[in-house]
């Protein structure tokens, strides 16, 4: 029914005795055209254990070096992972966990010790980790005004309607406006090591970890170079935040909406279990480990209450390789394509050589 | 759905009729039609009737009163209007299901609560389909604008009262009431009345070819009896009223008559009415009164749309639509639930804005937020590709050479534009045969007069010779498309009139025709080869008849298409003649007058046959043998023994006459051959034979009129002009006379049979002949009563005629009988009054006149009878060979007799050597429903003595041995009754073959209906007149041989093939193809929406059902819109399972999609669950590699997107059976316009597309190897299965599809020899079985069982 409806091919008022394409004077013949005629060269592509049995072989060959190269490089990757939601008794953030609420004024600080069994070499990036924290939801995704961010001052004004219920706070337009800029996450976390009883700060870099279209382009500080704080002067700070957004942090190339923890956090992840990249560990010299094999502590500022909705929050260390962090799974998965692959072409192998033989002539024809 | 679809187009054309702009009629429910225009018309002033007075005439009143609802002149078929074009298309448009479908979405994304993407992105689709759609609208519509306006304002001559003149008008401006002047060659502007022509006799000629495209001219009359008639014709003193019945679309019937102001009513018919858009030809003026006008016209109220008809692989899509549907509900449903679920277990999460809705009431916004997010589902695009992959194969199938016909310059005409694939499922074939199996191009073989038979057997020579060379011409013609330029139009009539012209007379007949001129012949009477008087009266009526009873229209070749000037006719001379004759002859008036008055009056017409040959003897005898011993020496003529005998007979009586007259006989033959044969009439023949003989062109309504009149010019018997009341005749002997037509009673189907009602030239008697079908002219003839003697004789005519008539049956010839009756003037009184009565009856007009012919045509005199030989087409053996081994059911539906049918099946080799035949010929139902079942047990029994005893026999043997059903029309229509149509379906299904004959055009359309109904197959009718219109209707598939008879098959068919061999590359290649094709198409895009569907569902798992998709809302909407939506256009159109070689040579091959299996559920299921499989690879490989990571939203989908792009392609390459650089390039095209738009948007598109920005995004993962490691290995993973069971598929299951396939040219090619060389061997023995194990099909059987 649906398709007559394209083909009701409305009536013509005229009587028209030729077909479509005809009426020429000339003659109707055809163009005799390989077009036309429907004789163009064509490769057929009839599989048939012969023709497919070189393909098997070939991606069973390629996938299983790769495979194996991929897991050989995620086993490479070091990484440490660390759960301090505080949802046991003894855990030392039990007592921080309590607090559910957002704008308890008082900073609720716990100490996590921890024992790296390996030293890290290279680079040691720092996440933290969230879980059951669904930031892909529908209504959570949108909440957010891009054009603000972007440094357009109108919109810092007049946020979008996509932010609301958190795009007017007293009259005042919330800069920035939306859900998902609420709810930044705001645990500070610090790394201390201790070598010998002593405790020596690591030094962490915060930037560098948003990506760098987003510094660039995507995000933007409303009125270039003016003083952030004029600039969001009228605007009221997001309900969940302690601070104003001009007051991220001292470094001006850091500050207001091109602060890279919220330009991370802003980039909204795929999965409910996810983690954002928080601090880089810089290598300092060839000689020395980033980080080297000894007892550690986190110390964490807990601000960032998950437990109502049963979430986890975890602070992880992993170096990276070409392919990215630690996972396992693609190597094996090339691995075992790979092997089927190659098992296949070999079943295949043997129905060839019982039933390729009465049709010789199996080869592509033209 | 169809249904919806069907109540939309009916709500169309009854709108359309309403506004009036456009008086579109389909092709079904006519009455019921015809009774809504009569009563949703305001306007019709008298009910029924329409009253026309002149315009510019004396009654202004009238006219002011009557005519100003009449429409005037000016047409319009747009549709649209230019202020209103946009709002009008959009109605139109959204009366449409799928952009209700997609204007639904639109409107739910702006409910808030649902919304899934910005409210833009899901109009995109509809707004796509909006324009695409209106720009198509509006160009059309544009062309018809155009077009109206060139024809509102063509110029035409109308009278204009005030000036007393004609002056030029447009079109538009005339209106009904208006007097108008035409000449010669132009163009009609609406339906008029003929007032005046030129013509002295008042006929004008009129060209129909746009209305029906036949070329052939039509007479039309002066409305009779009008007071001016003769000279220049005064519109000013025009005072009569014209009555009329309303506006309506039947081209063949018109009914009023004309009340002049003395109150005299004349009748109006037909042949008074100048159709609009007709061509005047031949008359130099003509001068009509318009009475319809512009859209009321018969000419625009016909012109109907294009066909619809819809497919059955679109029925059957429509389910899988369905099952999408639920699909798409079950998702929607699943995730309603899933979200419900999912937020009654959170807690007050930061994440959920919405928190003061309840769980419930948020998964039931979430089901309708989902079913805007999975809308690709439900293919909606689907059916516009399907438009346009239709539209492709239309193109090629349009454009194959070997659908073209050189001779004709005619190609293949796609009429329905979306039935294309049920040309390749097709399973039962019903043809015509006359012009359809065979060439309907009909020539005069032999006839039977006086119950003697004239063998012709030079003719039967010529005629051999002739087929011979023509097949071969037909043979090399399809061998090798031929390089030589076609020969142009003027030219190909050659051969074809030749052969219809050039008949050899029987010499035998000539010498008997002749006898009486020959002064020494007479003398030896009684001998063999001497007749009696009395035959002689019997043949020269016969030729009379041939020459007079037809309704041909004669016109000369060097003055194409003009009157034979009457100025030569030598009026003078012959009343001189006559005058003369009537003295002469009143001895044997008196002499025979015991004789039957019909016998009597035929008499003296060879007497003076016998008179006036006599100048000619010299030249006919020559050409003959001079002995009669001939006619006895001809080899091969069973007939003759019966012959003599029956002279014998027949010598008898016409001795008895003989000598009652003899001497008065001979007196005058005397006199005569000394008066006049030396005097005036060599003279006269020479004139003539020298200037016209080859100068007449004969314009037939139906090829075996002009094939008789033919005929009758061999025997000298020459029609040379033909008026609205006399006939021009050249005669042996005799000259030309003038015949005083008193009537015609027109061929129909009813009837079967026509007449001509004359008043004899000679005898002055009113004379009616009659030519028809043989049933009923010998039904008609009934023995005379009393004389004896004169009984005896009919009898034995009768007898031996009818003897004749079936061997002629036997020979596969058409055969007429032709009839006479000599009307008493008393007797033709009475008749004429109660006839002039029917004809200006206005209501029941058709009644009267049947019945008033069926008055007339009684007590007929058998004069003889005409076997006509109509050529089978080339090929057409081959062809319904290839057709039935592709399963084709192949039956005959004829009009003809039982013996011509069948014989024709043997000819064409529908009917093996072997086969059993069974004849029903039933006589009440009661028979016929016992006849059925013992045909249906006898068949059992046959059947199962076949499976049982004959195991052990070759199973081709065991084929060929199988049942035909003749039925005849009679039966048939028992048959079709209600309690026994399911005996006949089931016994018909048994046979391989049914032949109906004897069948009317109704019992066709009923046949197919039974047939396409009880059996539910697809039926495919072929045919070429009109009386396969309702067949070709009925079908599925209705095929139109553009042939002789006109177009109305053409016009009603959704193909249209000039030659019946075109039909197995139809079917077996271009259905096949395009059934595959389209099946798999479908297949693909359902696998296609179902795959990239999925991928967006099973996000819903990580996502809290929330709604979320992983891609830019843009990347989404143009996956099905840009990035995959021409690859399978091209799929649809291009590609090919089987090359045409295979196709044509292994017939067999066709069967694979006569049962569907391409499309059957489990296919579909099996695709949904490919693609179900591909859909978790590609969202799982990425998810398991990604998880745990810091994944943004965007670049999770990004490889995922990257993948399923990737998949759907290469997926194609796997399903694709042909690869050519059209493929490669829209492929390459295809995947490139991915990346480059997803790559340019996330470079440019900064703060565009909330909430899914995509900046840098993608030309952050594309540097990454990790997308690319991503993407190979979820490509191959989900390509791998189908992969590796298609290879094990056709290695292991290695059906005879691939392996023909294989078959390299060269061996094809040989393959291809050795059949054809093999057919034209059997073919020679002209006994060929249908499956007579065949070298080539045993050694291709033998390859695909290994």
């Amino acid at each position: 029914m649906m398709a007559s409806s394209y083909n009701a091919k409305d009536e013509d008022g005229h009587i028209s005795v030729s077909g479509p394409g005809g009426g020429a004077l000339r003659s109707k013949k055809p163009e005799n055209t390989a077009f036309k005629q429907q004789r163009l060269p064509a490769w057929q592509p009839i599989l048939t254990a012969g023709t497919v049995l070189p393909a098997f072989f070939i991606i069973g060959l390629i996938f299983i070096p790769i495979g194996i190269g991929l897991y050989v490089t995620s086993n490479n990757i070091k990484e440490f992972e660390i759960d301090y939601t505080g949802v046991d008794m003894s855990s030392p953030c039990f007592n921080c966990s309590q607090n559910f609420s957002w704008n308890s004024t008082r900073p609720c600080t716990c100490t996590i010790p921890f024992y790296l069994e390996q030293s890290y070499e290279n680079n040691v990036f720092m996440y933290y980790g969230l879980s059951n924290f669904y930031q892909n939801h529908r209504r959570y995704v949108k909440s957010r005004d891009d054009s603000q961010l972007n440094g357009d001052v109108n919109s810092l004004q007049y946020p979008s309607k996509e932010c609301e219920p958190y795009a007017y706070h007293d009259n005042k337009p919330i800069a920035p406006c939306g859900a998902i800029a609420n709810s930044m996450f705001n645990d500070t976390l610090e790394l201390f090591y201790h070598p010998n009883g002593t405790k020596v700060p690591v030094p962490l870099t915060a930037t560098g970890i948003a990506w760098w279209a987003d510094k660039h382009v995507k995000f933007r500080n409303p009125g270039e170079n003016q003083n952030l704080t004029a600039v969001f002067q009228g605007t009221s700070k997001p309900v969940n935040w302690r601070r104003p957004v001009y007051e991220l942090d001292y470094d001006p190339l850091n500050n207001g909406f091109i602060n890279e923890d919220f330009i991370v956090w802003m980039r909204t992840a795929a999965l409910p279990t996810f983690r954002k990249l928080y601090r880089i560990i810089n290598k300092k010299d060839n000689m020395v480990p980033t980080l080297q094999r000894g007892n550690y502590t986190l110390e964490v500022v807990y601000n960032f209450p998950v437990r109502s909705f049963e979430g986890r929050k975890r602070m992880i260390l992993s170096t990276i390789s070409w392919m990215g962090g630690k996972n396992p799974f693609l190597g094996i998965a090339y691995i075992t394509v790979g092997s089927v692959c190659f098992f296949l072409g070999v079943v295949l192998l043997l129905i060839h050589h019982k039933y390729g033989n009465r049709n010789n002539s199996a080869d592509i024809s033209n | 759905m169809e249904r919806l679809h069907w109540v939309w187009h009916r709500c169309q054309t009854l709108m359309g009729r309403e506004s009036g702009q456009g008086w579109y009629s389909s092709t079904d429910g006519l009455p019921n039609k015809n009774s809504l225009d009569t009563q949703c018309s305001p306007h019709r002033v008298s009910g029924k009737r329409r009253t026309v007075f002149a315009h510019q005439g004396p009654h202004q009143h009238e006219y002011e009163a009557v005519s100003k609802n009449y429409k005037g002149n000016a047409i319009r078929t747009t549709k649209y209007r230019l202020l209103t074009f946009i709002p009008m298309n959009l109605f139109q448009q959204f009366r449409r299901a799928a952009n209700l479908y997609f204007l639904f979405l639109a409107l739910l994304n702006w409910v808030p609560v649902v919304e899934a993407f910005q409210k833009e992105i899901t109009m995109i689709p509809l707004l796509v389909v909006l324009t695409v759609i209106a720009i198509k609208d509006a160009l059309e519509d544009y062309r018809r604008y155009l077009y109206d306006k060139k024809v509102n304002n063509n110029d035409v001559r109308v009278f204009c009262g005030k000036q007393k003149e004609y002056v030029e008008q447009c079109w538009k401006d005339v209106r009904v009431g208006d007097f108008i002047c035409l000449s010669c060659n132009e163009i009609i502007p609406a339906d008029m009345l003929l007032l005046y022509s030129s013509d002295p006799r008042g006929v004008c000629y009129i060209e129909t070819a746009n209305l029906d495209g036949e070329t052939n001219l039509k007479q039309r009359q002066v409305i009779p009896g009008l007071p001016l008639q003769g000279g220049e014709f005064t519109p000013e003193n025009f005072h009569s009223r014209i009555e009329c019945e309303n506006p309506n679309n039947n081209f063949s019937r018109f009914r009023g008559y004309m009340e002049h102001s003395s109150g005299v009513r004349v009748g109006l018919h037909n042949n008074n009415l100048l159709l609009r858009s007709c061509t005047i030809r031949n008359t130099e003026t003509v001068i009509g009164i318009v009475i319809y006008a512009g859209h009321e016209t018969k000419a625009m109220m016909n012109n109907s749309g294009p066909r619809y008809k819809c497919s059955h692989l679109e029925k059957r899509l429509n389910t899988d639509v369905l099952w999408c549907v639920a699909l798409l509900i079950i998702m929607c449903l699943t995730a309603a639930v899933g979200h419900a679920l999912w937020l009654k277990n959170i807690k007050d999460p930061v994440f959920v804005i919405d928190v003061e809705t309840p769980p419930a009431l948020a998964g039931f916004y979430i089901f309708w937020t989902m079913i805007i997010v999975l809308q690709v589902l439900i293919p909606i695009s689907l059916y516009v590709s399907i438009e346009i992959v239709k539209l492709g194969q239309i193109y090629f199938i349009h454009n194959d050479i070997d659908l073209y016909n050189e001779l004709l310059d005619s190609r293949i005409q796609c009429r329905a534009l979306n039935i294309t694939e049920d040309l390749g499922q097709i399973q039962y074939l019903f043809s015509d045969k006359t012009g359809t199996l065979t060439e309907n191009n009909m020539v005069f073989r032999r006839c039977s007069i006086f119950g003697v038979e004239y063998p012709h057997e030079e003719n039967a020579r010529r005629l051999e010779v002739c087929a011979v060379e023509n097949k071969a011409a037909g043979h090399t013609m399809t061998l090798r498309p031929q390089p030589e330029p076609v020969p142009s139009t003027a030219t190909w009539k050659e051969p074809h009139s030749l052969s219809e012209k050039e008949v050899v007379p029987d010499p035998e007949l000539v010498k008997k025709l002749n006898w009486f001129c020959s002064p020494v012949l007479p003398l030896k009477e009684g001998s063999s080869g001497t007749s009696s008087s009395l035959e002689l009266t019997y043949i020269t009526d016969f030729f009379l008849a041939l020459t007079i009873c037809n309704s041909v229209v004669v016109s000369s070749s060097s003055q194409p298409r003009h009157v034979v000037p009457e100025a030569r006719m030598p009026l003078k001379s012959l009343e001189e003649i006559k005058m003369m004759f009537q003295r002469f002859s009143f001895s044997p008036f008196t002499a025979l007058s015991t004789l039957s008055p019909h016998q009597v009056k035929g008499s003296p017409r060879s007497f003076t046959s016998r008179l006036f040959t006599r100048g000619k003897t010299e030249f006919l005898t020559s050409s003959t043998p001079p002995n009669s011993s001939t006619s006895e020496t001809d080899p091969g003529k069973e007939s003759n023994l019966e012959t003599s005998i029956l002279r014998d007979k027949v010598d008898l009586p016409s001795q008895e006459k003989g000598g009652n007259s003899g001497p008065v006989e001979d007196d005058i033959k005397d006199a005569k051959t000394t008066d006049i044969c030396c005097g005036a009439g060599p003279d006269l023949e020479t004139d003539y034979d020298s200037d016209a003989d080859d100068d007449l062109l004969y314009e037939a309504e139906s090829p075996d009129e002009a094939a008789l009149v033919h005929a009758a010019r061999a025997y000298r018997c020459t029609l040379r002009g033909r008026s609205a009341e006399s006939l021009l005749v050249d005669l042996p002997g005799i000259g030309s006379l003038s015949v005083q037509l008193l009537h015609i009673l027109p061929f129909d189907s009813n009837r079967r049979r026509m007449s001509v009602v004359v008043r004899h030239p000679l005898t002055g008697q009113v004379v009616v002949y009659t030519k028809g079908a043989d049933s009923v002219i010998m039904d008609l003839a009934e023995t005379p009563k009393g004389d004896d003697q004169a009984q005896e004789i009919d009898c034995h005519i009768k007898e031996q005629t009818q003897k004749h008539l079936d061997s002629y049956a036997r020979e596969g010839l058409r055969t007429l009988c032709i009839a006479k009756k000599v009307l008493e003037e008393e007797e033709y009184e009475v008749w004429l009054r109660r006839h002039v009565l029917a004809e200006s009856s206005i209501d029941h007009r058709e009644e009267l006149l049947l019945e008033s012919a069926e008055r007339l045509e009684t007590n007929l005199t058998l004069l003889g009878t005409t076997g006509i030989v109509d050529r089978l087409q080339e090929e057409v053996p081959e062809t319904i060979e290839a057709l039935q081994r592709a399963g084709i059911k192949v039956w005959i539906l004829t009009g003809d007799k039982q013996e011509t049918a069948i014989n024709i099946a043997y000819a064409c080799k529908l009917l093996g050597p072997y086969d059993q035949l069974l004849r029903a010929n039933c006589g009440s139902k009661e028979a016929c429903s016992a006849f059925l079942d013992e045909l249906k047990l006898e068949v059992q029994h046959g059947q199962e003595s076949l499976t049982d005893g004959v195991e052990a026999e070759d199973h081709e043997e065991s084929s060929s041995r199988s049942f035909i059903l003749v039925i005849d029309g009679k039966t048939l229509d028992w048959a079709l009754q209600e309690e026994l149509q399911s005996d006949f379906v089931e016994l018909s299904r048994k046979c391989k073959a049914v032949i109906c004959c004897r069948s009317t055009p109704l019992q066709k359309s009923q046949v197919v209906r039974l047939i396409r109904d009880q059996l539910r197959v697809m039926t495919l009718a072929v045919g070429d007149g009109a009386n396969d219109v309702s067949m070709i209707q009925m079908a599925d598939v209705g095929i139109g041989i553009s042939g002789q008879e006109g177009l109305q098959a053409v016009m009603s068919s959704d193909f249209a093939v000039s030659r019946f061999k075109h039909l197995s590359k139809l079917l077996l290649v271009h259905g096949h193809w395009c059934y595959f094709r389209l099946a798999n198409m479908i297949l693909y895009f359902i696998y296609k929406n179902v795959m990239y569907v999925n991928l967006l569902f099973w996000y819903q798992f990580f996502c809290g059902f929330s709604g979320s998709v992983m891609t830019n809302a843009w990347v989404l909407i143009f996956f099905n819109l840009l990035f995959t939506s021409i690859p399978p256009l091209i799929y649809g159109i291009l590609d090919r399972d089987l090359p045409a070689d295979s196709l044509m040579a292994v017939p067999e091959l066709y069967q694979n999609s006569h049962t569907s299996k391409l499309h059957l559920p489990y296919m579909f299921w099996i695709t949904v669950l490919d693609a179900f499989y591909q859909s978790l690879i590609c969202f799982f490989i990425p998810y398991f590699a990604l998880t745990g990571s810091d994944v943004g939203v965007l670049s999770f989908g990004s490889p995922i997107n990257a993948s399923a792009l990737l998949i759907v392609l290469l997926h194609q390459v796997l399903e694709s059976h042909t690869l050519t650089w059209i493929h490669v390039l829209v492929l390459l095209l295809s995947g490139g316009s991915y990346f480059g738009f997803v790559l340019l948007f996330s470079v440019y598109c900064v703060t565009c597309s909330p909430p899914t920005n995509p900046v840098g995004v993608e030309t952050l993962q594309m540097s990454q190897p990790l997308f690319f490691i991503i993407c190979a290995i979820t490509t191959v993973t989900a390509l791998l299965p189908r992969m590796f069971f298609q290879a094990l598929h056709n290695t292991v299951l290695c059906s005879a599809a691939l392996n023909s396939s294989h078959l390299d040219k060269v061996e094809s090619e040989k393959y291809r020899q050795r059949m054809q060389h093999w057919n034209r061997g059997h073919s020679k023995g002209n006994r060929l079985s249908v499956c007579v194990d065949n070298p080539g099909l045993e050694a291709s059987a033998a390859s695909v069982v290994s």
